[in-house]
């Protein structure tokens, strides 16, 4: 019997294609791409302020996408995060404009962000209760305490040092798009060069093995909870000072489109796969196509059906991605 | 013995299987499999684990075609492409995990799928109840209710619903996989009544089972396979258990296993009255430096459960583990890790990788606390861990970044080994090393096995193949329903005597530890 190995993969001269299509390299030449032909169409589409108005306002999804693609990787997935953004935006702006200083107010819901997702996570990694339903929960009782404690009321009269999304880091890049950038390539190499990072994939690729490893899931997950509550306080934070006003709500399936990002960026639904470069990639081109539609004359409520449709092609290609390496 | 028993006379056969071959990527897994059933016998099939048995059930079941041969019922050959077609053929299978649906009823359970119907396409509960009834008096069976709910009775009862849900589809041929597997000895008494009366029936039954008392209780004749051929066809009258052990383990030893003999040290690992119910009872057992131990038994025997014990899966209940001369108490994996055990589990796919990762994460998984710095990985240090694991197991990969998944099922093994040697272990744990891998990656494992017994690593390798286990112990030992219930030196342990320990029949049982 002759042994049957993989060798002939270096010989393959389509392996400088298979570089190419990886998916962040797809999403970099689809955003590129998008902005040409968009712009061939309609040249005001490519105007400097319409393109950084696309990035300021969209800046805070990519954000909470870092860490919502920690999550997806590590086999777990929330809901709640779009009703927390919301509720860290207002307990942020509450204290600011009851006089606190703009560092306490910025800290406030950086560290309320970590306590409720930290305790989501214990609850999902030590009571073993499916994380759907954990953050389903979480996502009403967050909904719901808003509301009635603010009445529906907008906080309004922010004083002017609160607003972090005026801040220009060198003089010229907006802070919403300094920290879009410097969250994902801090995560980007604390995933990929960190011990801990990478028991978020082993946890999320095949937590059996992880366990015989010595890797501990239960703290692994509690981990990457805690994390993105951290991420999703700083898109709070963007999300709050991005007007003169906060609103008492979010925009609605706000983390319907932040799950969106992560798995168009290329995060496997199922675990243990992807990046959050391709996270903050598909976040951005998700902003500008709902942006191209308005220049293309075409009603910007597609913008939830092409979600939806750039969801299925991910999710089927993933999946049969798996399926012909589970045949091998 | 002058009727030949592979053809039995009495009327043509109701069930014929033929020359059955089935392939799987890399290994021959049936090569010419015949035998027959005739109408009202019970035919058992007896053979080792990966003897074949599951895939020629599955074949005549219609779960997956064969690559050769045919099936006949009554004289025509069947198409079994599906297990739709196997019923249309009147062939019910009773799997060993019980295919029932627990929230629903009995009468539900029974005829899902071919329920009674009334006018409009609506169930027809009541004709549904009456045929439940009728069915479980036809088989005296009176402590079952048509309504009750299957998750509440018993596994007795639910084995009863699952022939009841056979018989209601005109099962003429039935096949038991290991039915008395979970059950008490009274369900086993009750089963063997029903038995009984499908035989009267004119019921077909092919009846698969590791206990031999059980056969010559209940079969007519016995077909043995062997790595996947038919070894020989016996009535149970004419047979003994003696000879059917032979007929299931007496193989030669085909590849000559490179077994070096080294030096043995101190003990390594020394387990005292180890219990972690159900499956681990009063063990004891040393292994030392340099000695490769083997683990022999049944599946279900509480091998697997004892390596998970002293790896920490599931703790001990009770008992010590002394490890390198010291007590230890071991709750977790990773406390075992830190110990010096290494486990490389059965389960490849499920327990040993992560599949979406590369071979050079692989590698290092095991072993991040020492190539971690201030919690961030020295890139360096993994890729020299990964390629030097590559080298020293022939890992046979496009490069240390190719997906670990996508590998032959020998270079996933070699990893899973590699993984947990990178650690520098004392104590290897190997959880059947080879299984499902070609024979060359086999020989390698068992080269690199022999390779780490000599650098003084203690070995205990629970292995279902006989020939690896005569091959590569120093000392052999034998598991039964949770205990170690023998011991043999290299020189002492023999298929025969291995294989009869394993079964537990009565004229080696003096030979019991």
């Amino acid at each position: 019997m002759t042994t049957v190995t993989l060798t002939g993969t270096e010989a393959d001269p389509r392996r400088w294609l298979k570089a190419f299509a990886s998916q962040e390299a797809l999403l970099a030449i689809a955003v590129i791409g998008l902005a040409i032909a968009v712009g061939l169409y309609n040249p005001r589409f490519l105007a400097a302020r319409n393109l950084s108005d696309v990035l300021l306002g969209n800046a805070y999804i990519a954000v909470a996408a870092v860490g919502m693609s920690m999550v997806i990787i590590s086999g777990n997935i929330d809901i709640s995060v779009g009703a927390l953004i919301g509720v860290l935006a207002t307990i942020s702006g509450t204290l600011a404009v009851n006089g606190a200083p703009a560092v306490v107010a910025w800290s406030a819901a950086l560290v309320a962000g970590v306590l409720v997702m930290a305790l989501q996570g214990v609850i999902i990694a030590y009571l073993r209760i499916p994380a759907i339903v954990v953050t389903l929960g979480m996502l009403s009782i967050l909904k719901g305490g808003l509301i009635s404690v603010t009445g529906g009321k907008w906080i309004t009269d922010l004083p002017d040092d609160f607003h972090l999304a005026d801040v220009e880091i060198f003089g010229t890049l907006p802070f919403p798009v300094f920290l879009m950038i410097l969250a994902t390539i801090l995560a980007a190499l604390w995933m990929r060069y960190s011990a801990s990072g990478r028991a978020i994939y082993a946890v999320g690729g095949n937590a059996e093995a992880a366990r015989l490893c010595g890797i501990s899931q239960p703290r692994t997950i509690v981990m990457v909870f805690a994390l993105h509550g951290l991420f999703a306080g700083a898109a709070a934070l963007l999300y709050a000072t991005q007007l003169r006003v906060i609103q008492s709500t979010v925009p609605p399936n706000l983390e319907l489109t932040i799950i969106t990002a992560s798995v168009v960026g290329g995060v496997s639904i199922l675990g243990g796969v992807g990046t959050v470069v391709g996270s903050t990639l598909a976040a951005v081109l998700i902003a500008e196509i709902a942006s191209a539609l308005v220049f293309i004359d075409v009603s910007p409520y597609w913008i939830r059906a092409v979600q939806g449709v750039l969801i299925l092609v991910t999710v089927i290609a993933d999946i049969l991605r798996r399926r012909r390496m589970a045949g091998a | 013995m002058t009727r030949d028993p592979r053809s039995e006379t009495s009327g043509a056969p109701l069930l014929t299987v033929r020359a059955i071959e089935k392939f799987f990527p890399g290994v021959r897994a049936l090569s010419g499999v015949s035998f027959d059933a005739a109408r009202g016998e019970v035919h058992a099939l007896l053979g080792e684990n990966g003897a074949g048995k599951s895939t020629l059930i599955k074949i005549v079941s219609g779960v997956f075609p064969p690559d050769r041969g045919e099936v006949v019922v009554d004289g025509k050959p069947v198409d079994l492409a599906r297990p739709d077609d196997a019923r249309r053929a009147g062939i019910a299978t009773i799997y060993q995990e019980l295919l029932l649906f627990p929230e629903l009823t009995v009468a539900e359970n029974i005829f899902m799928g071919h329920a009674p119907r009334a006018g409009l396409g609506r169930l027809d509960w009541r004709a549904m109840r009456e045929r439940t009834k009728a069915l479980l008096a036809s088989l005296e069976i009176h402590d079952l209710e048509a309504e009750r709910i299957v998750g509440s009775l018993s596994i007795g009862n639910r084995q009863r619903v699952e022939i009841l849900r056979a018989l209601s589809q005109d099962a003429r041929i039935l096949i038991m996989d290991e039915p008395t597997a979970a059950l008490t000895e009274y369900d086993v008494t009750r089963l063997f009544d029903i038995v009984r009366k499908l035989k009267a029936r004119g019921v077909a039954v092919i009846y698969i089972s590791h206990r031999l008392d059980e056969i010559f209780a209940i079969a007519d004749r016995v077909t043995v396979l062997r790595d996947g051929a038919h070894v020989a066809t016996k009535h149970v009258s004419e047979t003994d258990a003696t000879e059917l052990v032979q007929l299931m383990v007496g193989r030669r030893i085909e590849s000559l296993f490179p077994k070096i003999t080294v030096p043995i040290g101190k003990p390594v690992l020394e387990v005292k009255d180890l219990e972690r119910r159900p499956l681990t009872k009063t063990i004891s057992l040393t292994v030392r430096a340099g000695e490769i131990v083997g683990l022999s038994g049944l599946v279900g025997s509480g091998r697997s459960e004892l390596a998970q014990t002293i790896f920490g899966v599931t703790p001990a209940d009770s008992g010590q583990i002394r490890i390198a001369d010291q007590q230890v108490d071991i709750r977790s994996p990773a406390q075992a890790r830190s110990l010096g055990v290494a486990y490389v589990p059965e389960d490849r796919g499920t327990q040993g990788l992560v599949r979406p990762m590369t071979v050079r994460e692989n590698f290092s998984l095991a072993a991040l606390g020492k190539i971690a710095f201030g919690g961030f990985i020295d890139r360096g240090a993994e890729r020299k861990l990964a390629s030097d694991g590559v080298r020293r197991f022939a890992v046979k990969a496009s490069s240390l970044e190719q997906i670990a998944g996508k590998l032959s099922g020998g270079n996933q093994q070699k990893i899973v080994l590699g993984k947990w040697l990178a650690n520098g272990p004392k104590l290897l744990i190997l959880d059947e090393p080879t299984r499902g891998i070609d024979v060359g990656a086999k020989a390698e494992i068992h080269r690199l096995m022999g390779e780490l017994a000599a650098q003084g690593l203690a070995i205990l390798m629970i292995s279902s193949e006989l020939p690896e286990v005569l091959g590569m112990s120093d000392r052999v030992l034998v598991m039964r329903e949770g205990r170690i219930v023998a011991e043999f030196s290299r020189e002492e342990a023999t298929q025969e005597s291995i294989g009869a320990a394993m079964m537990g029949s009565h004229d080696n049982a003096e030979k019991a530890a």
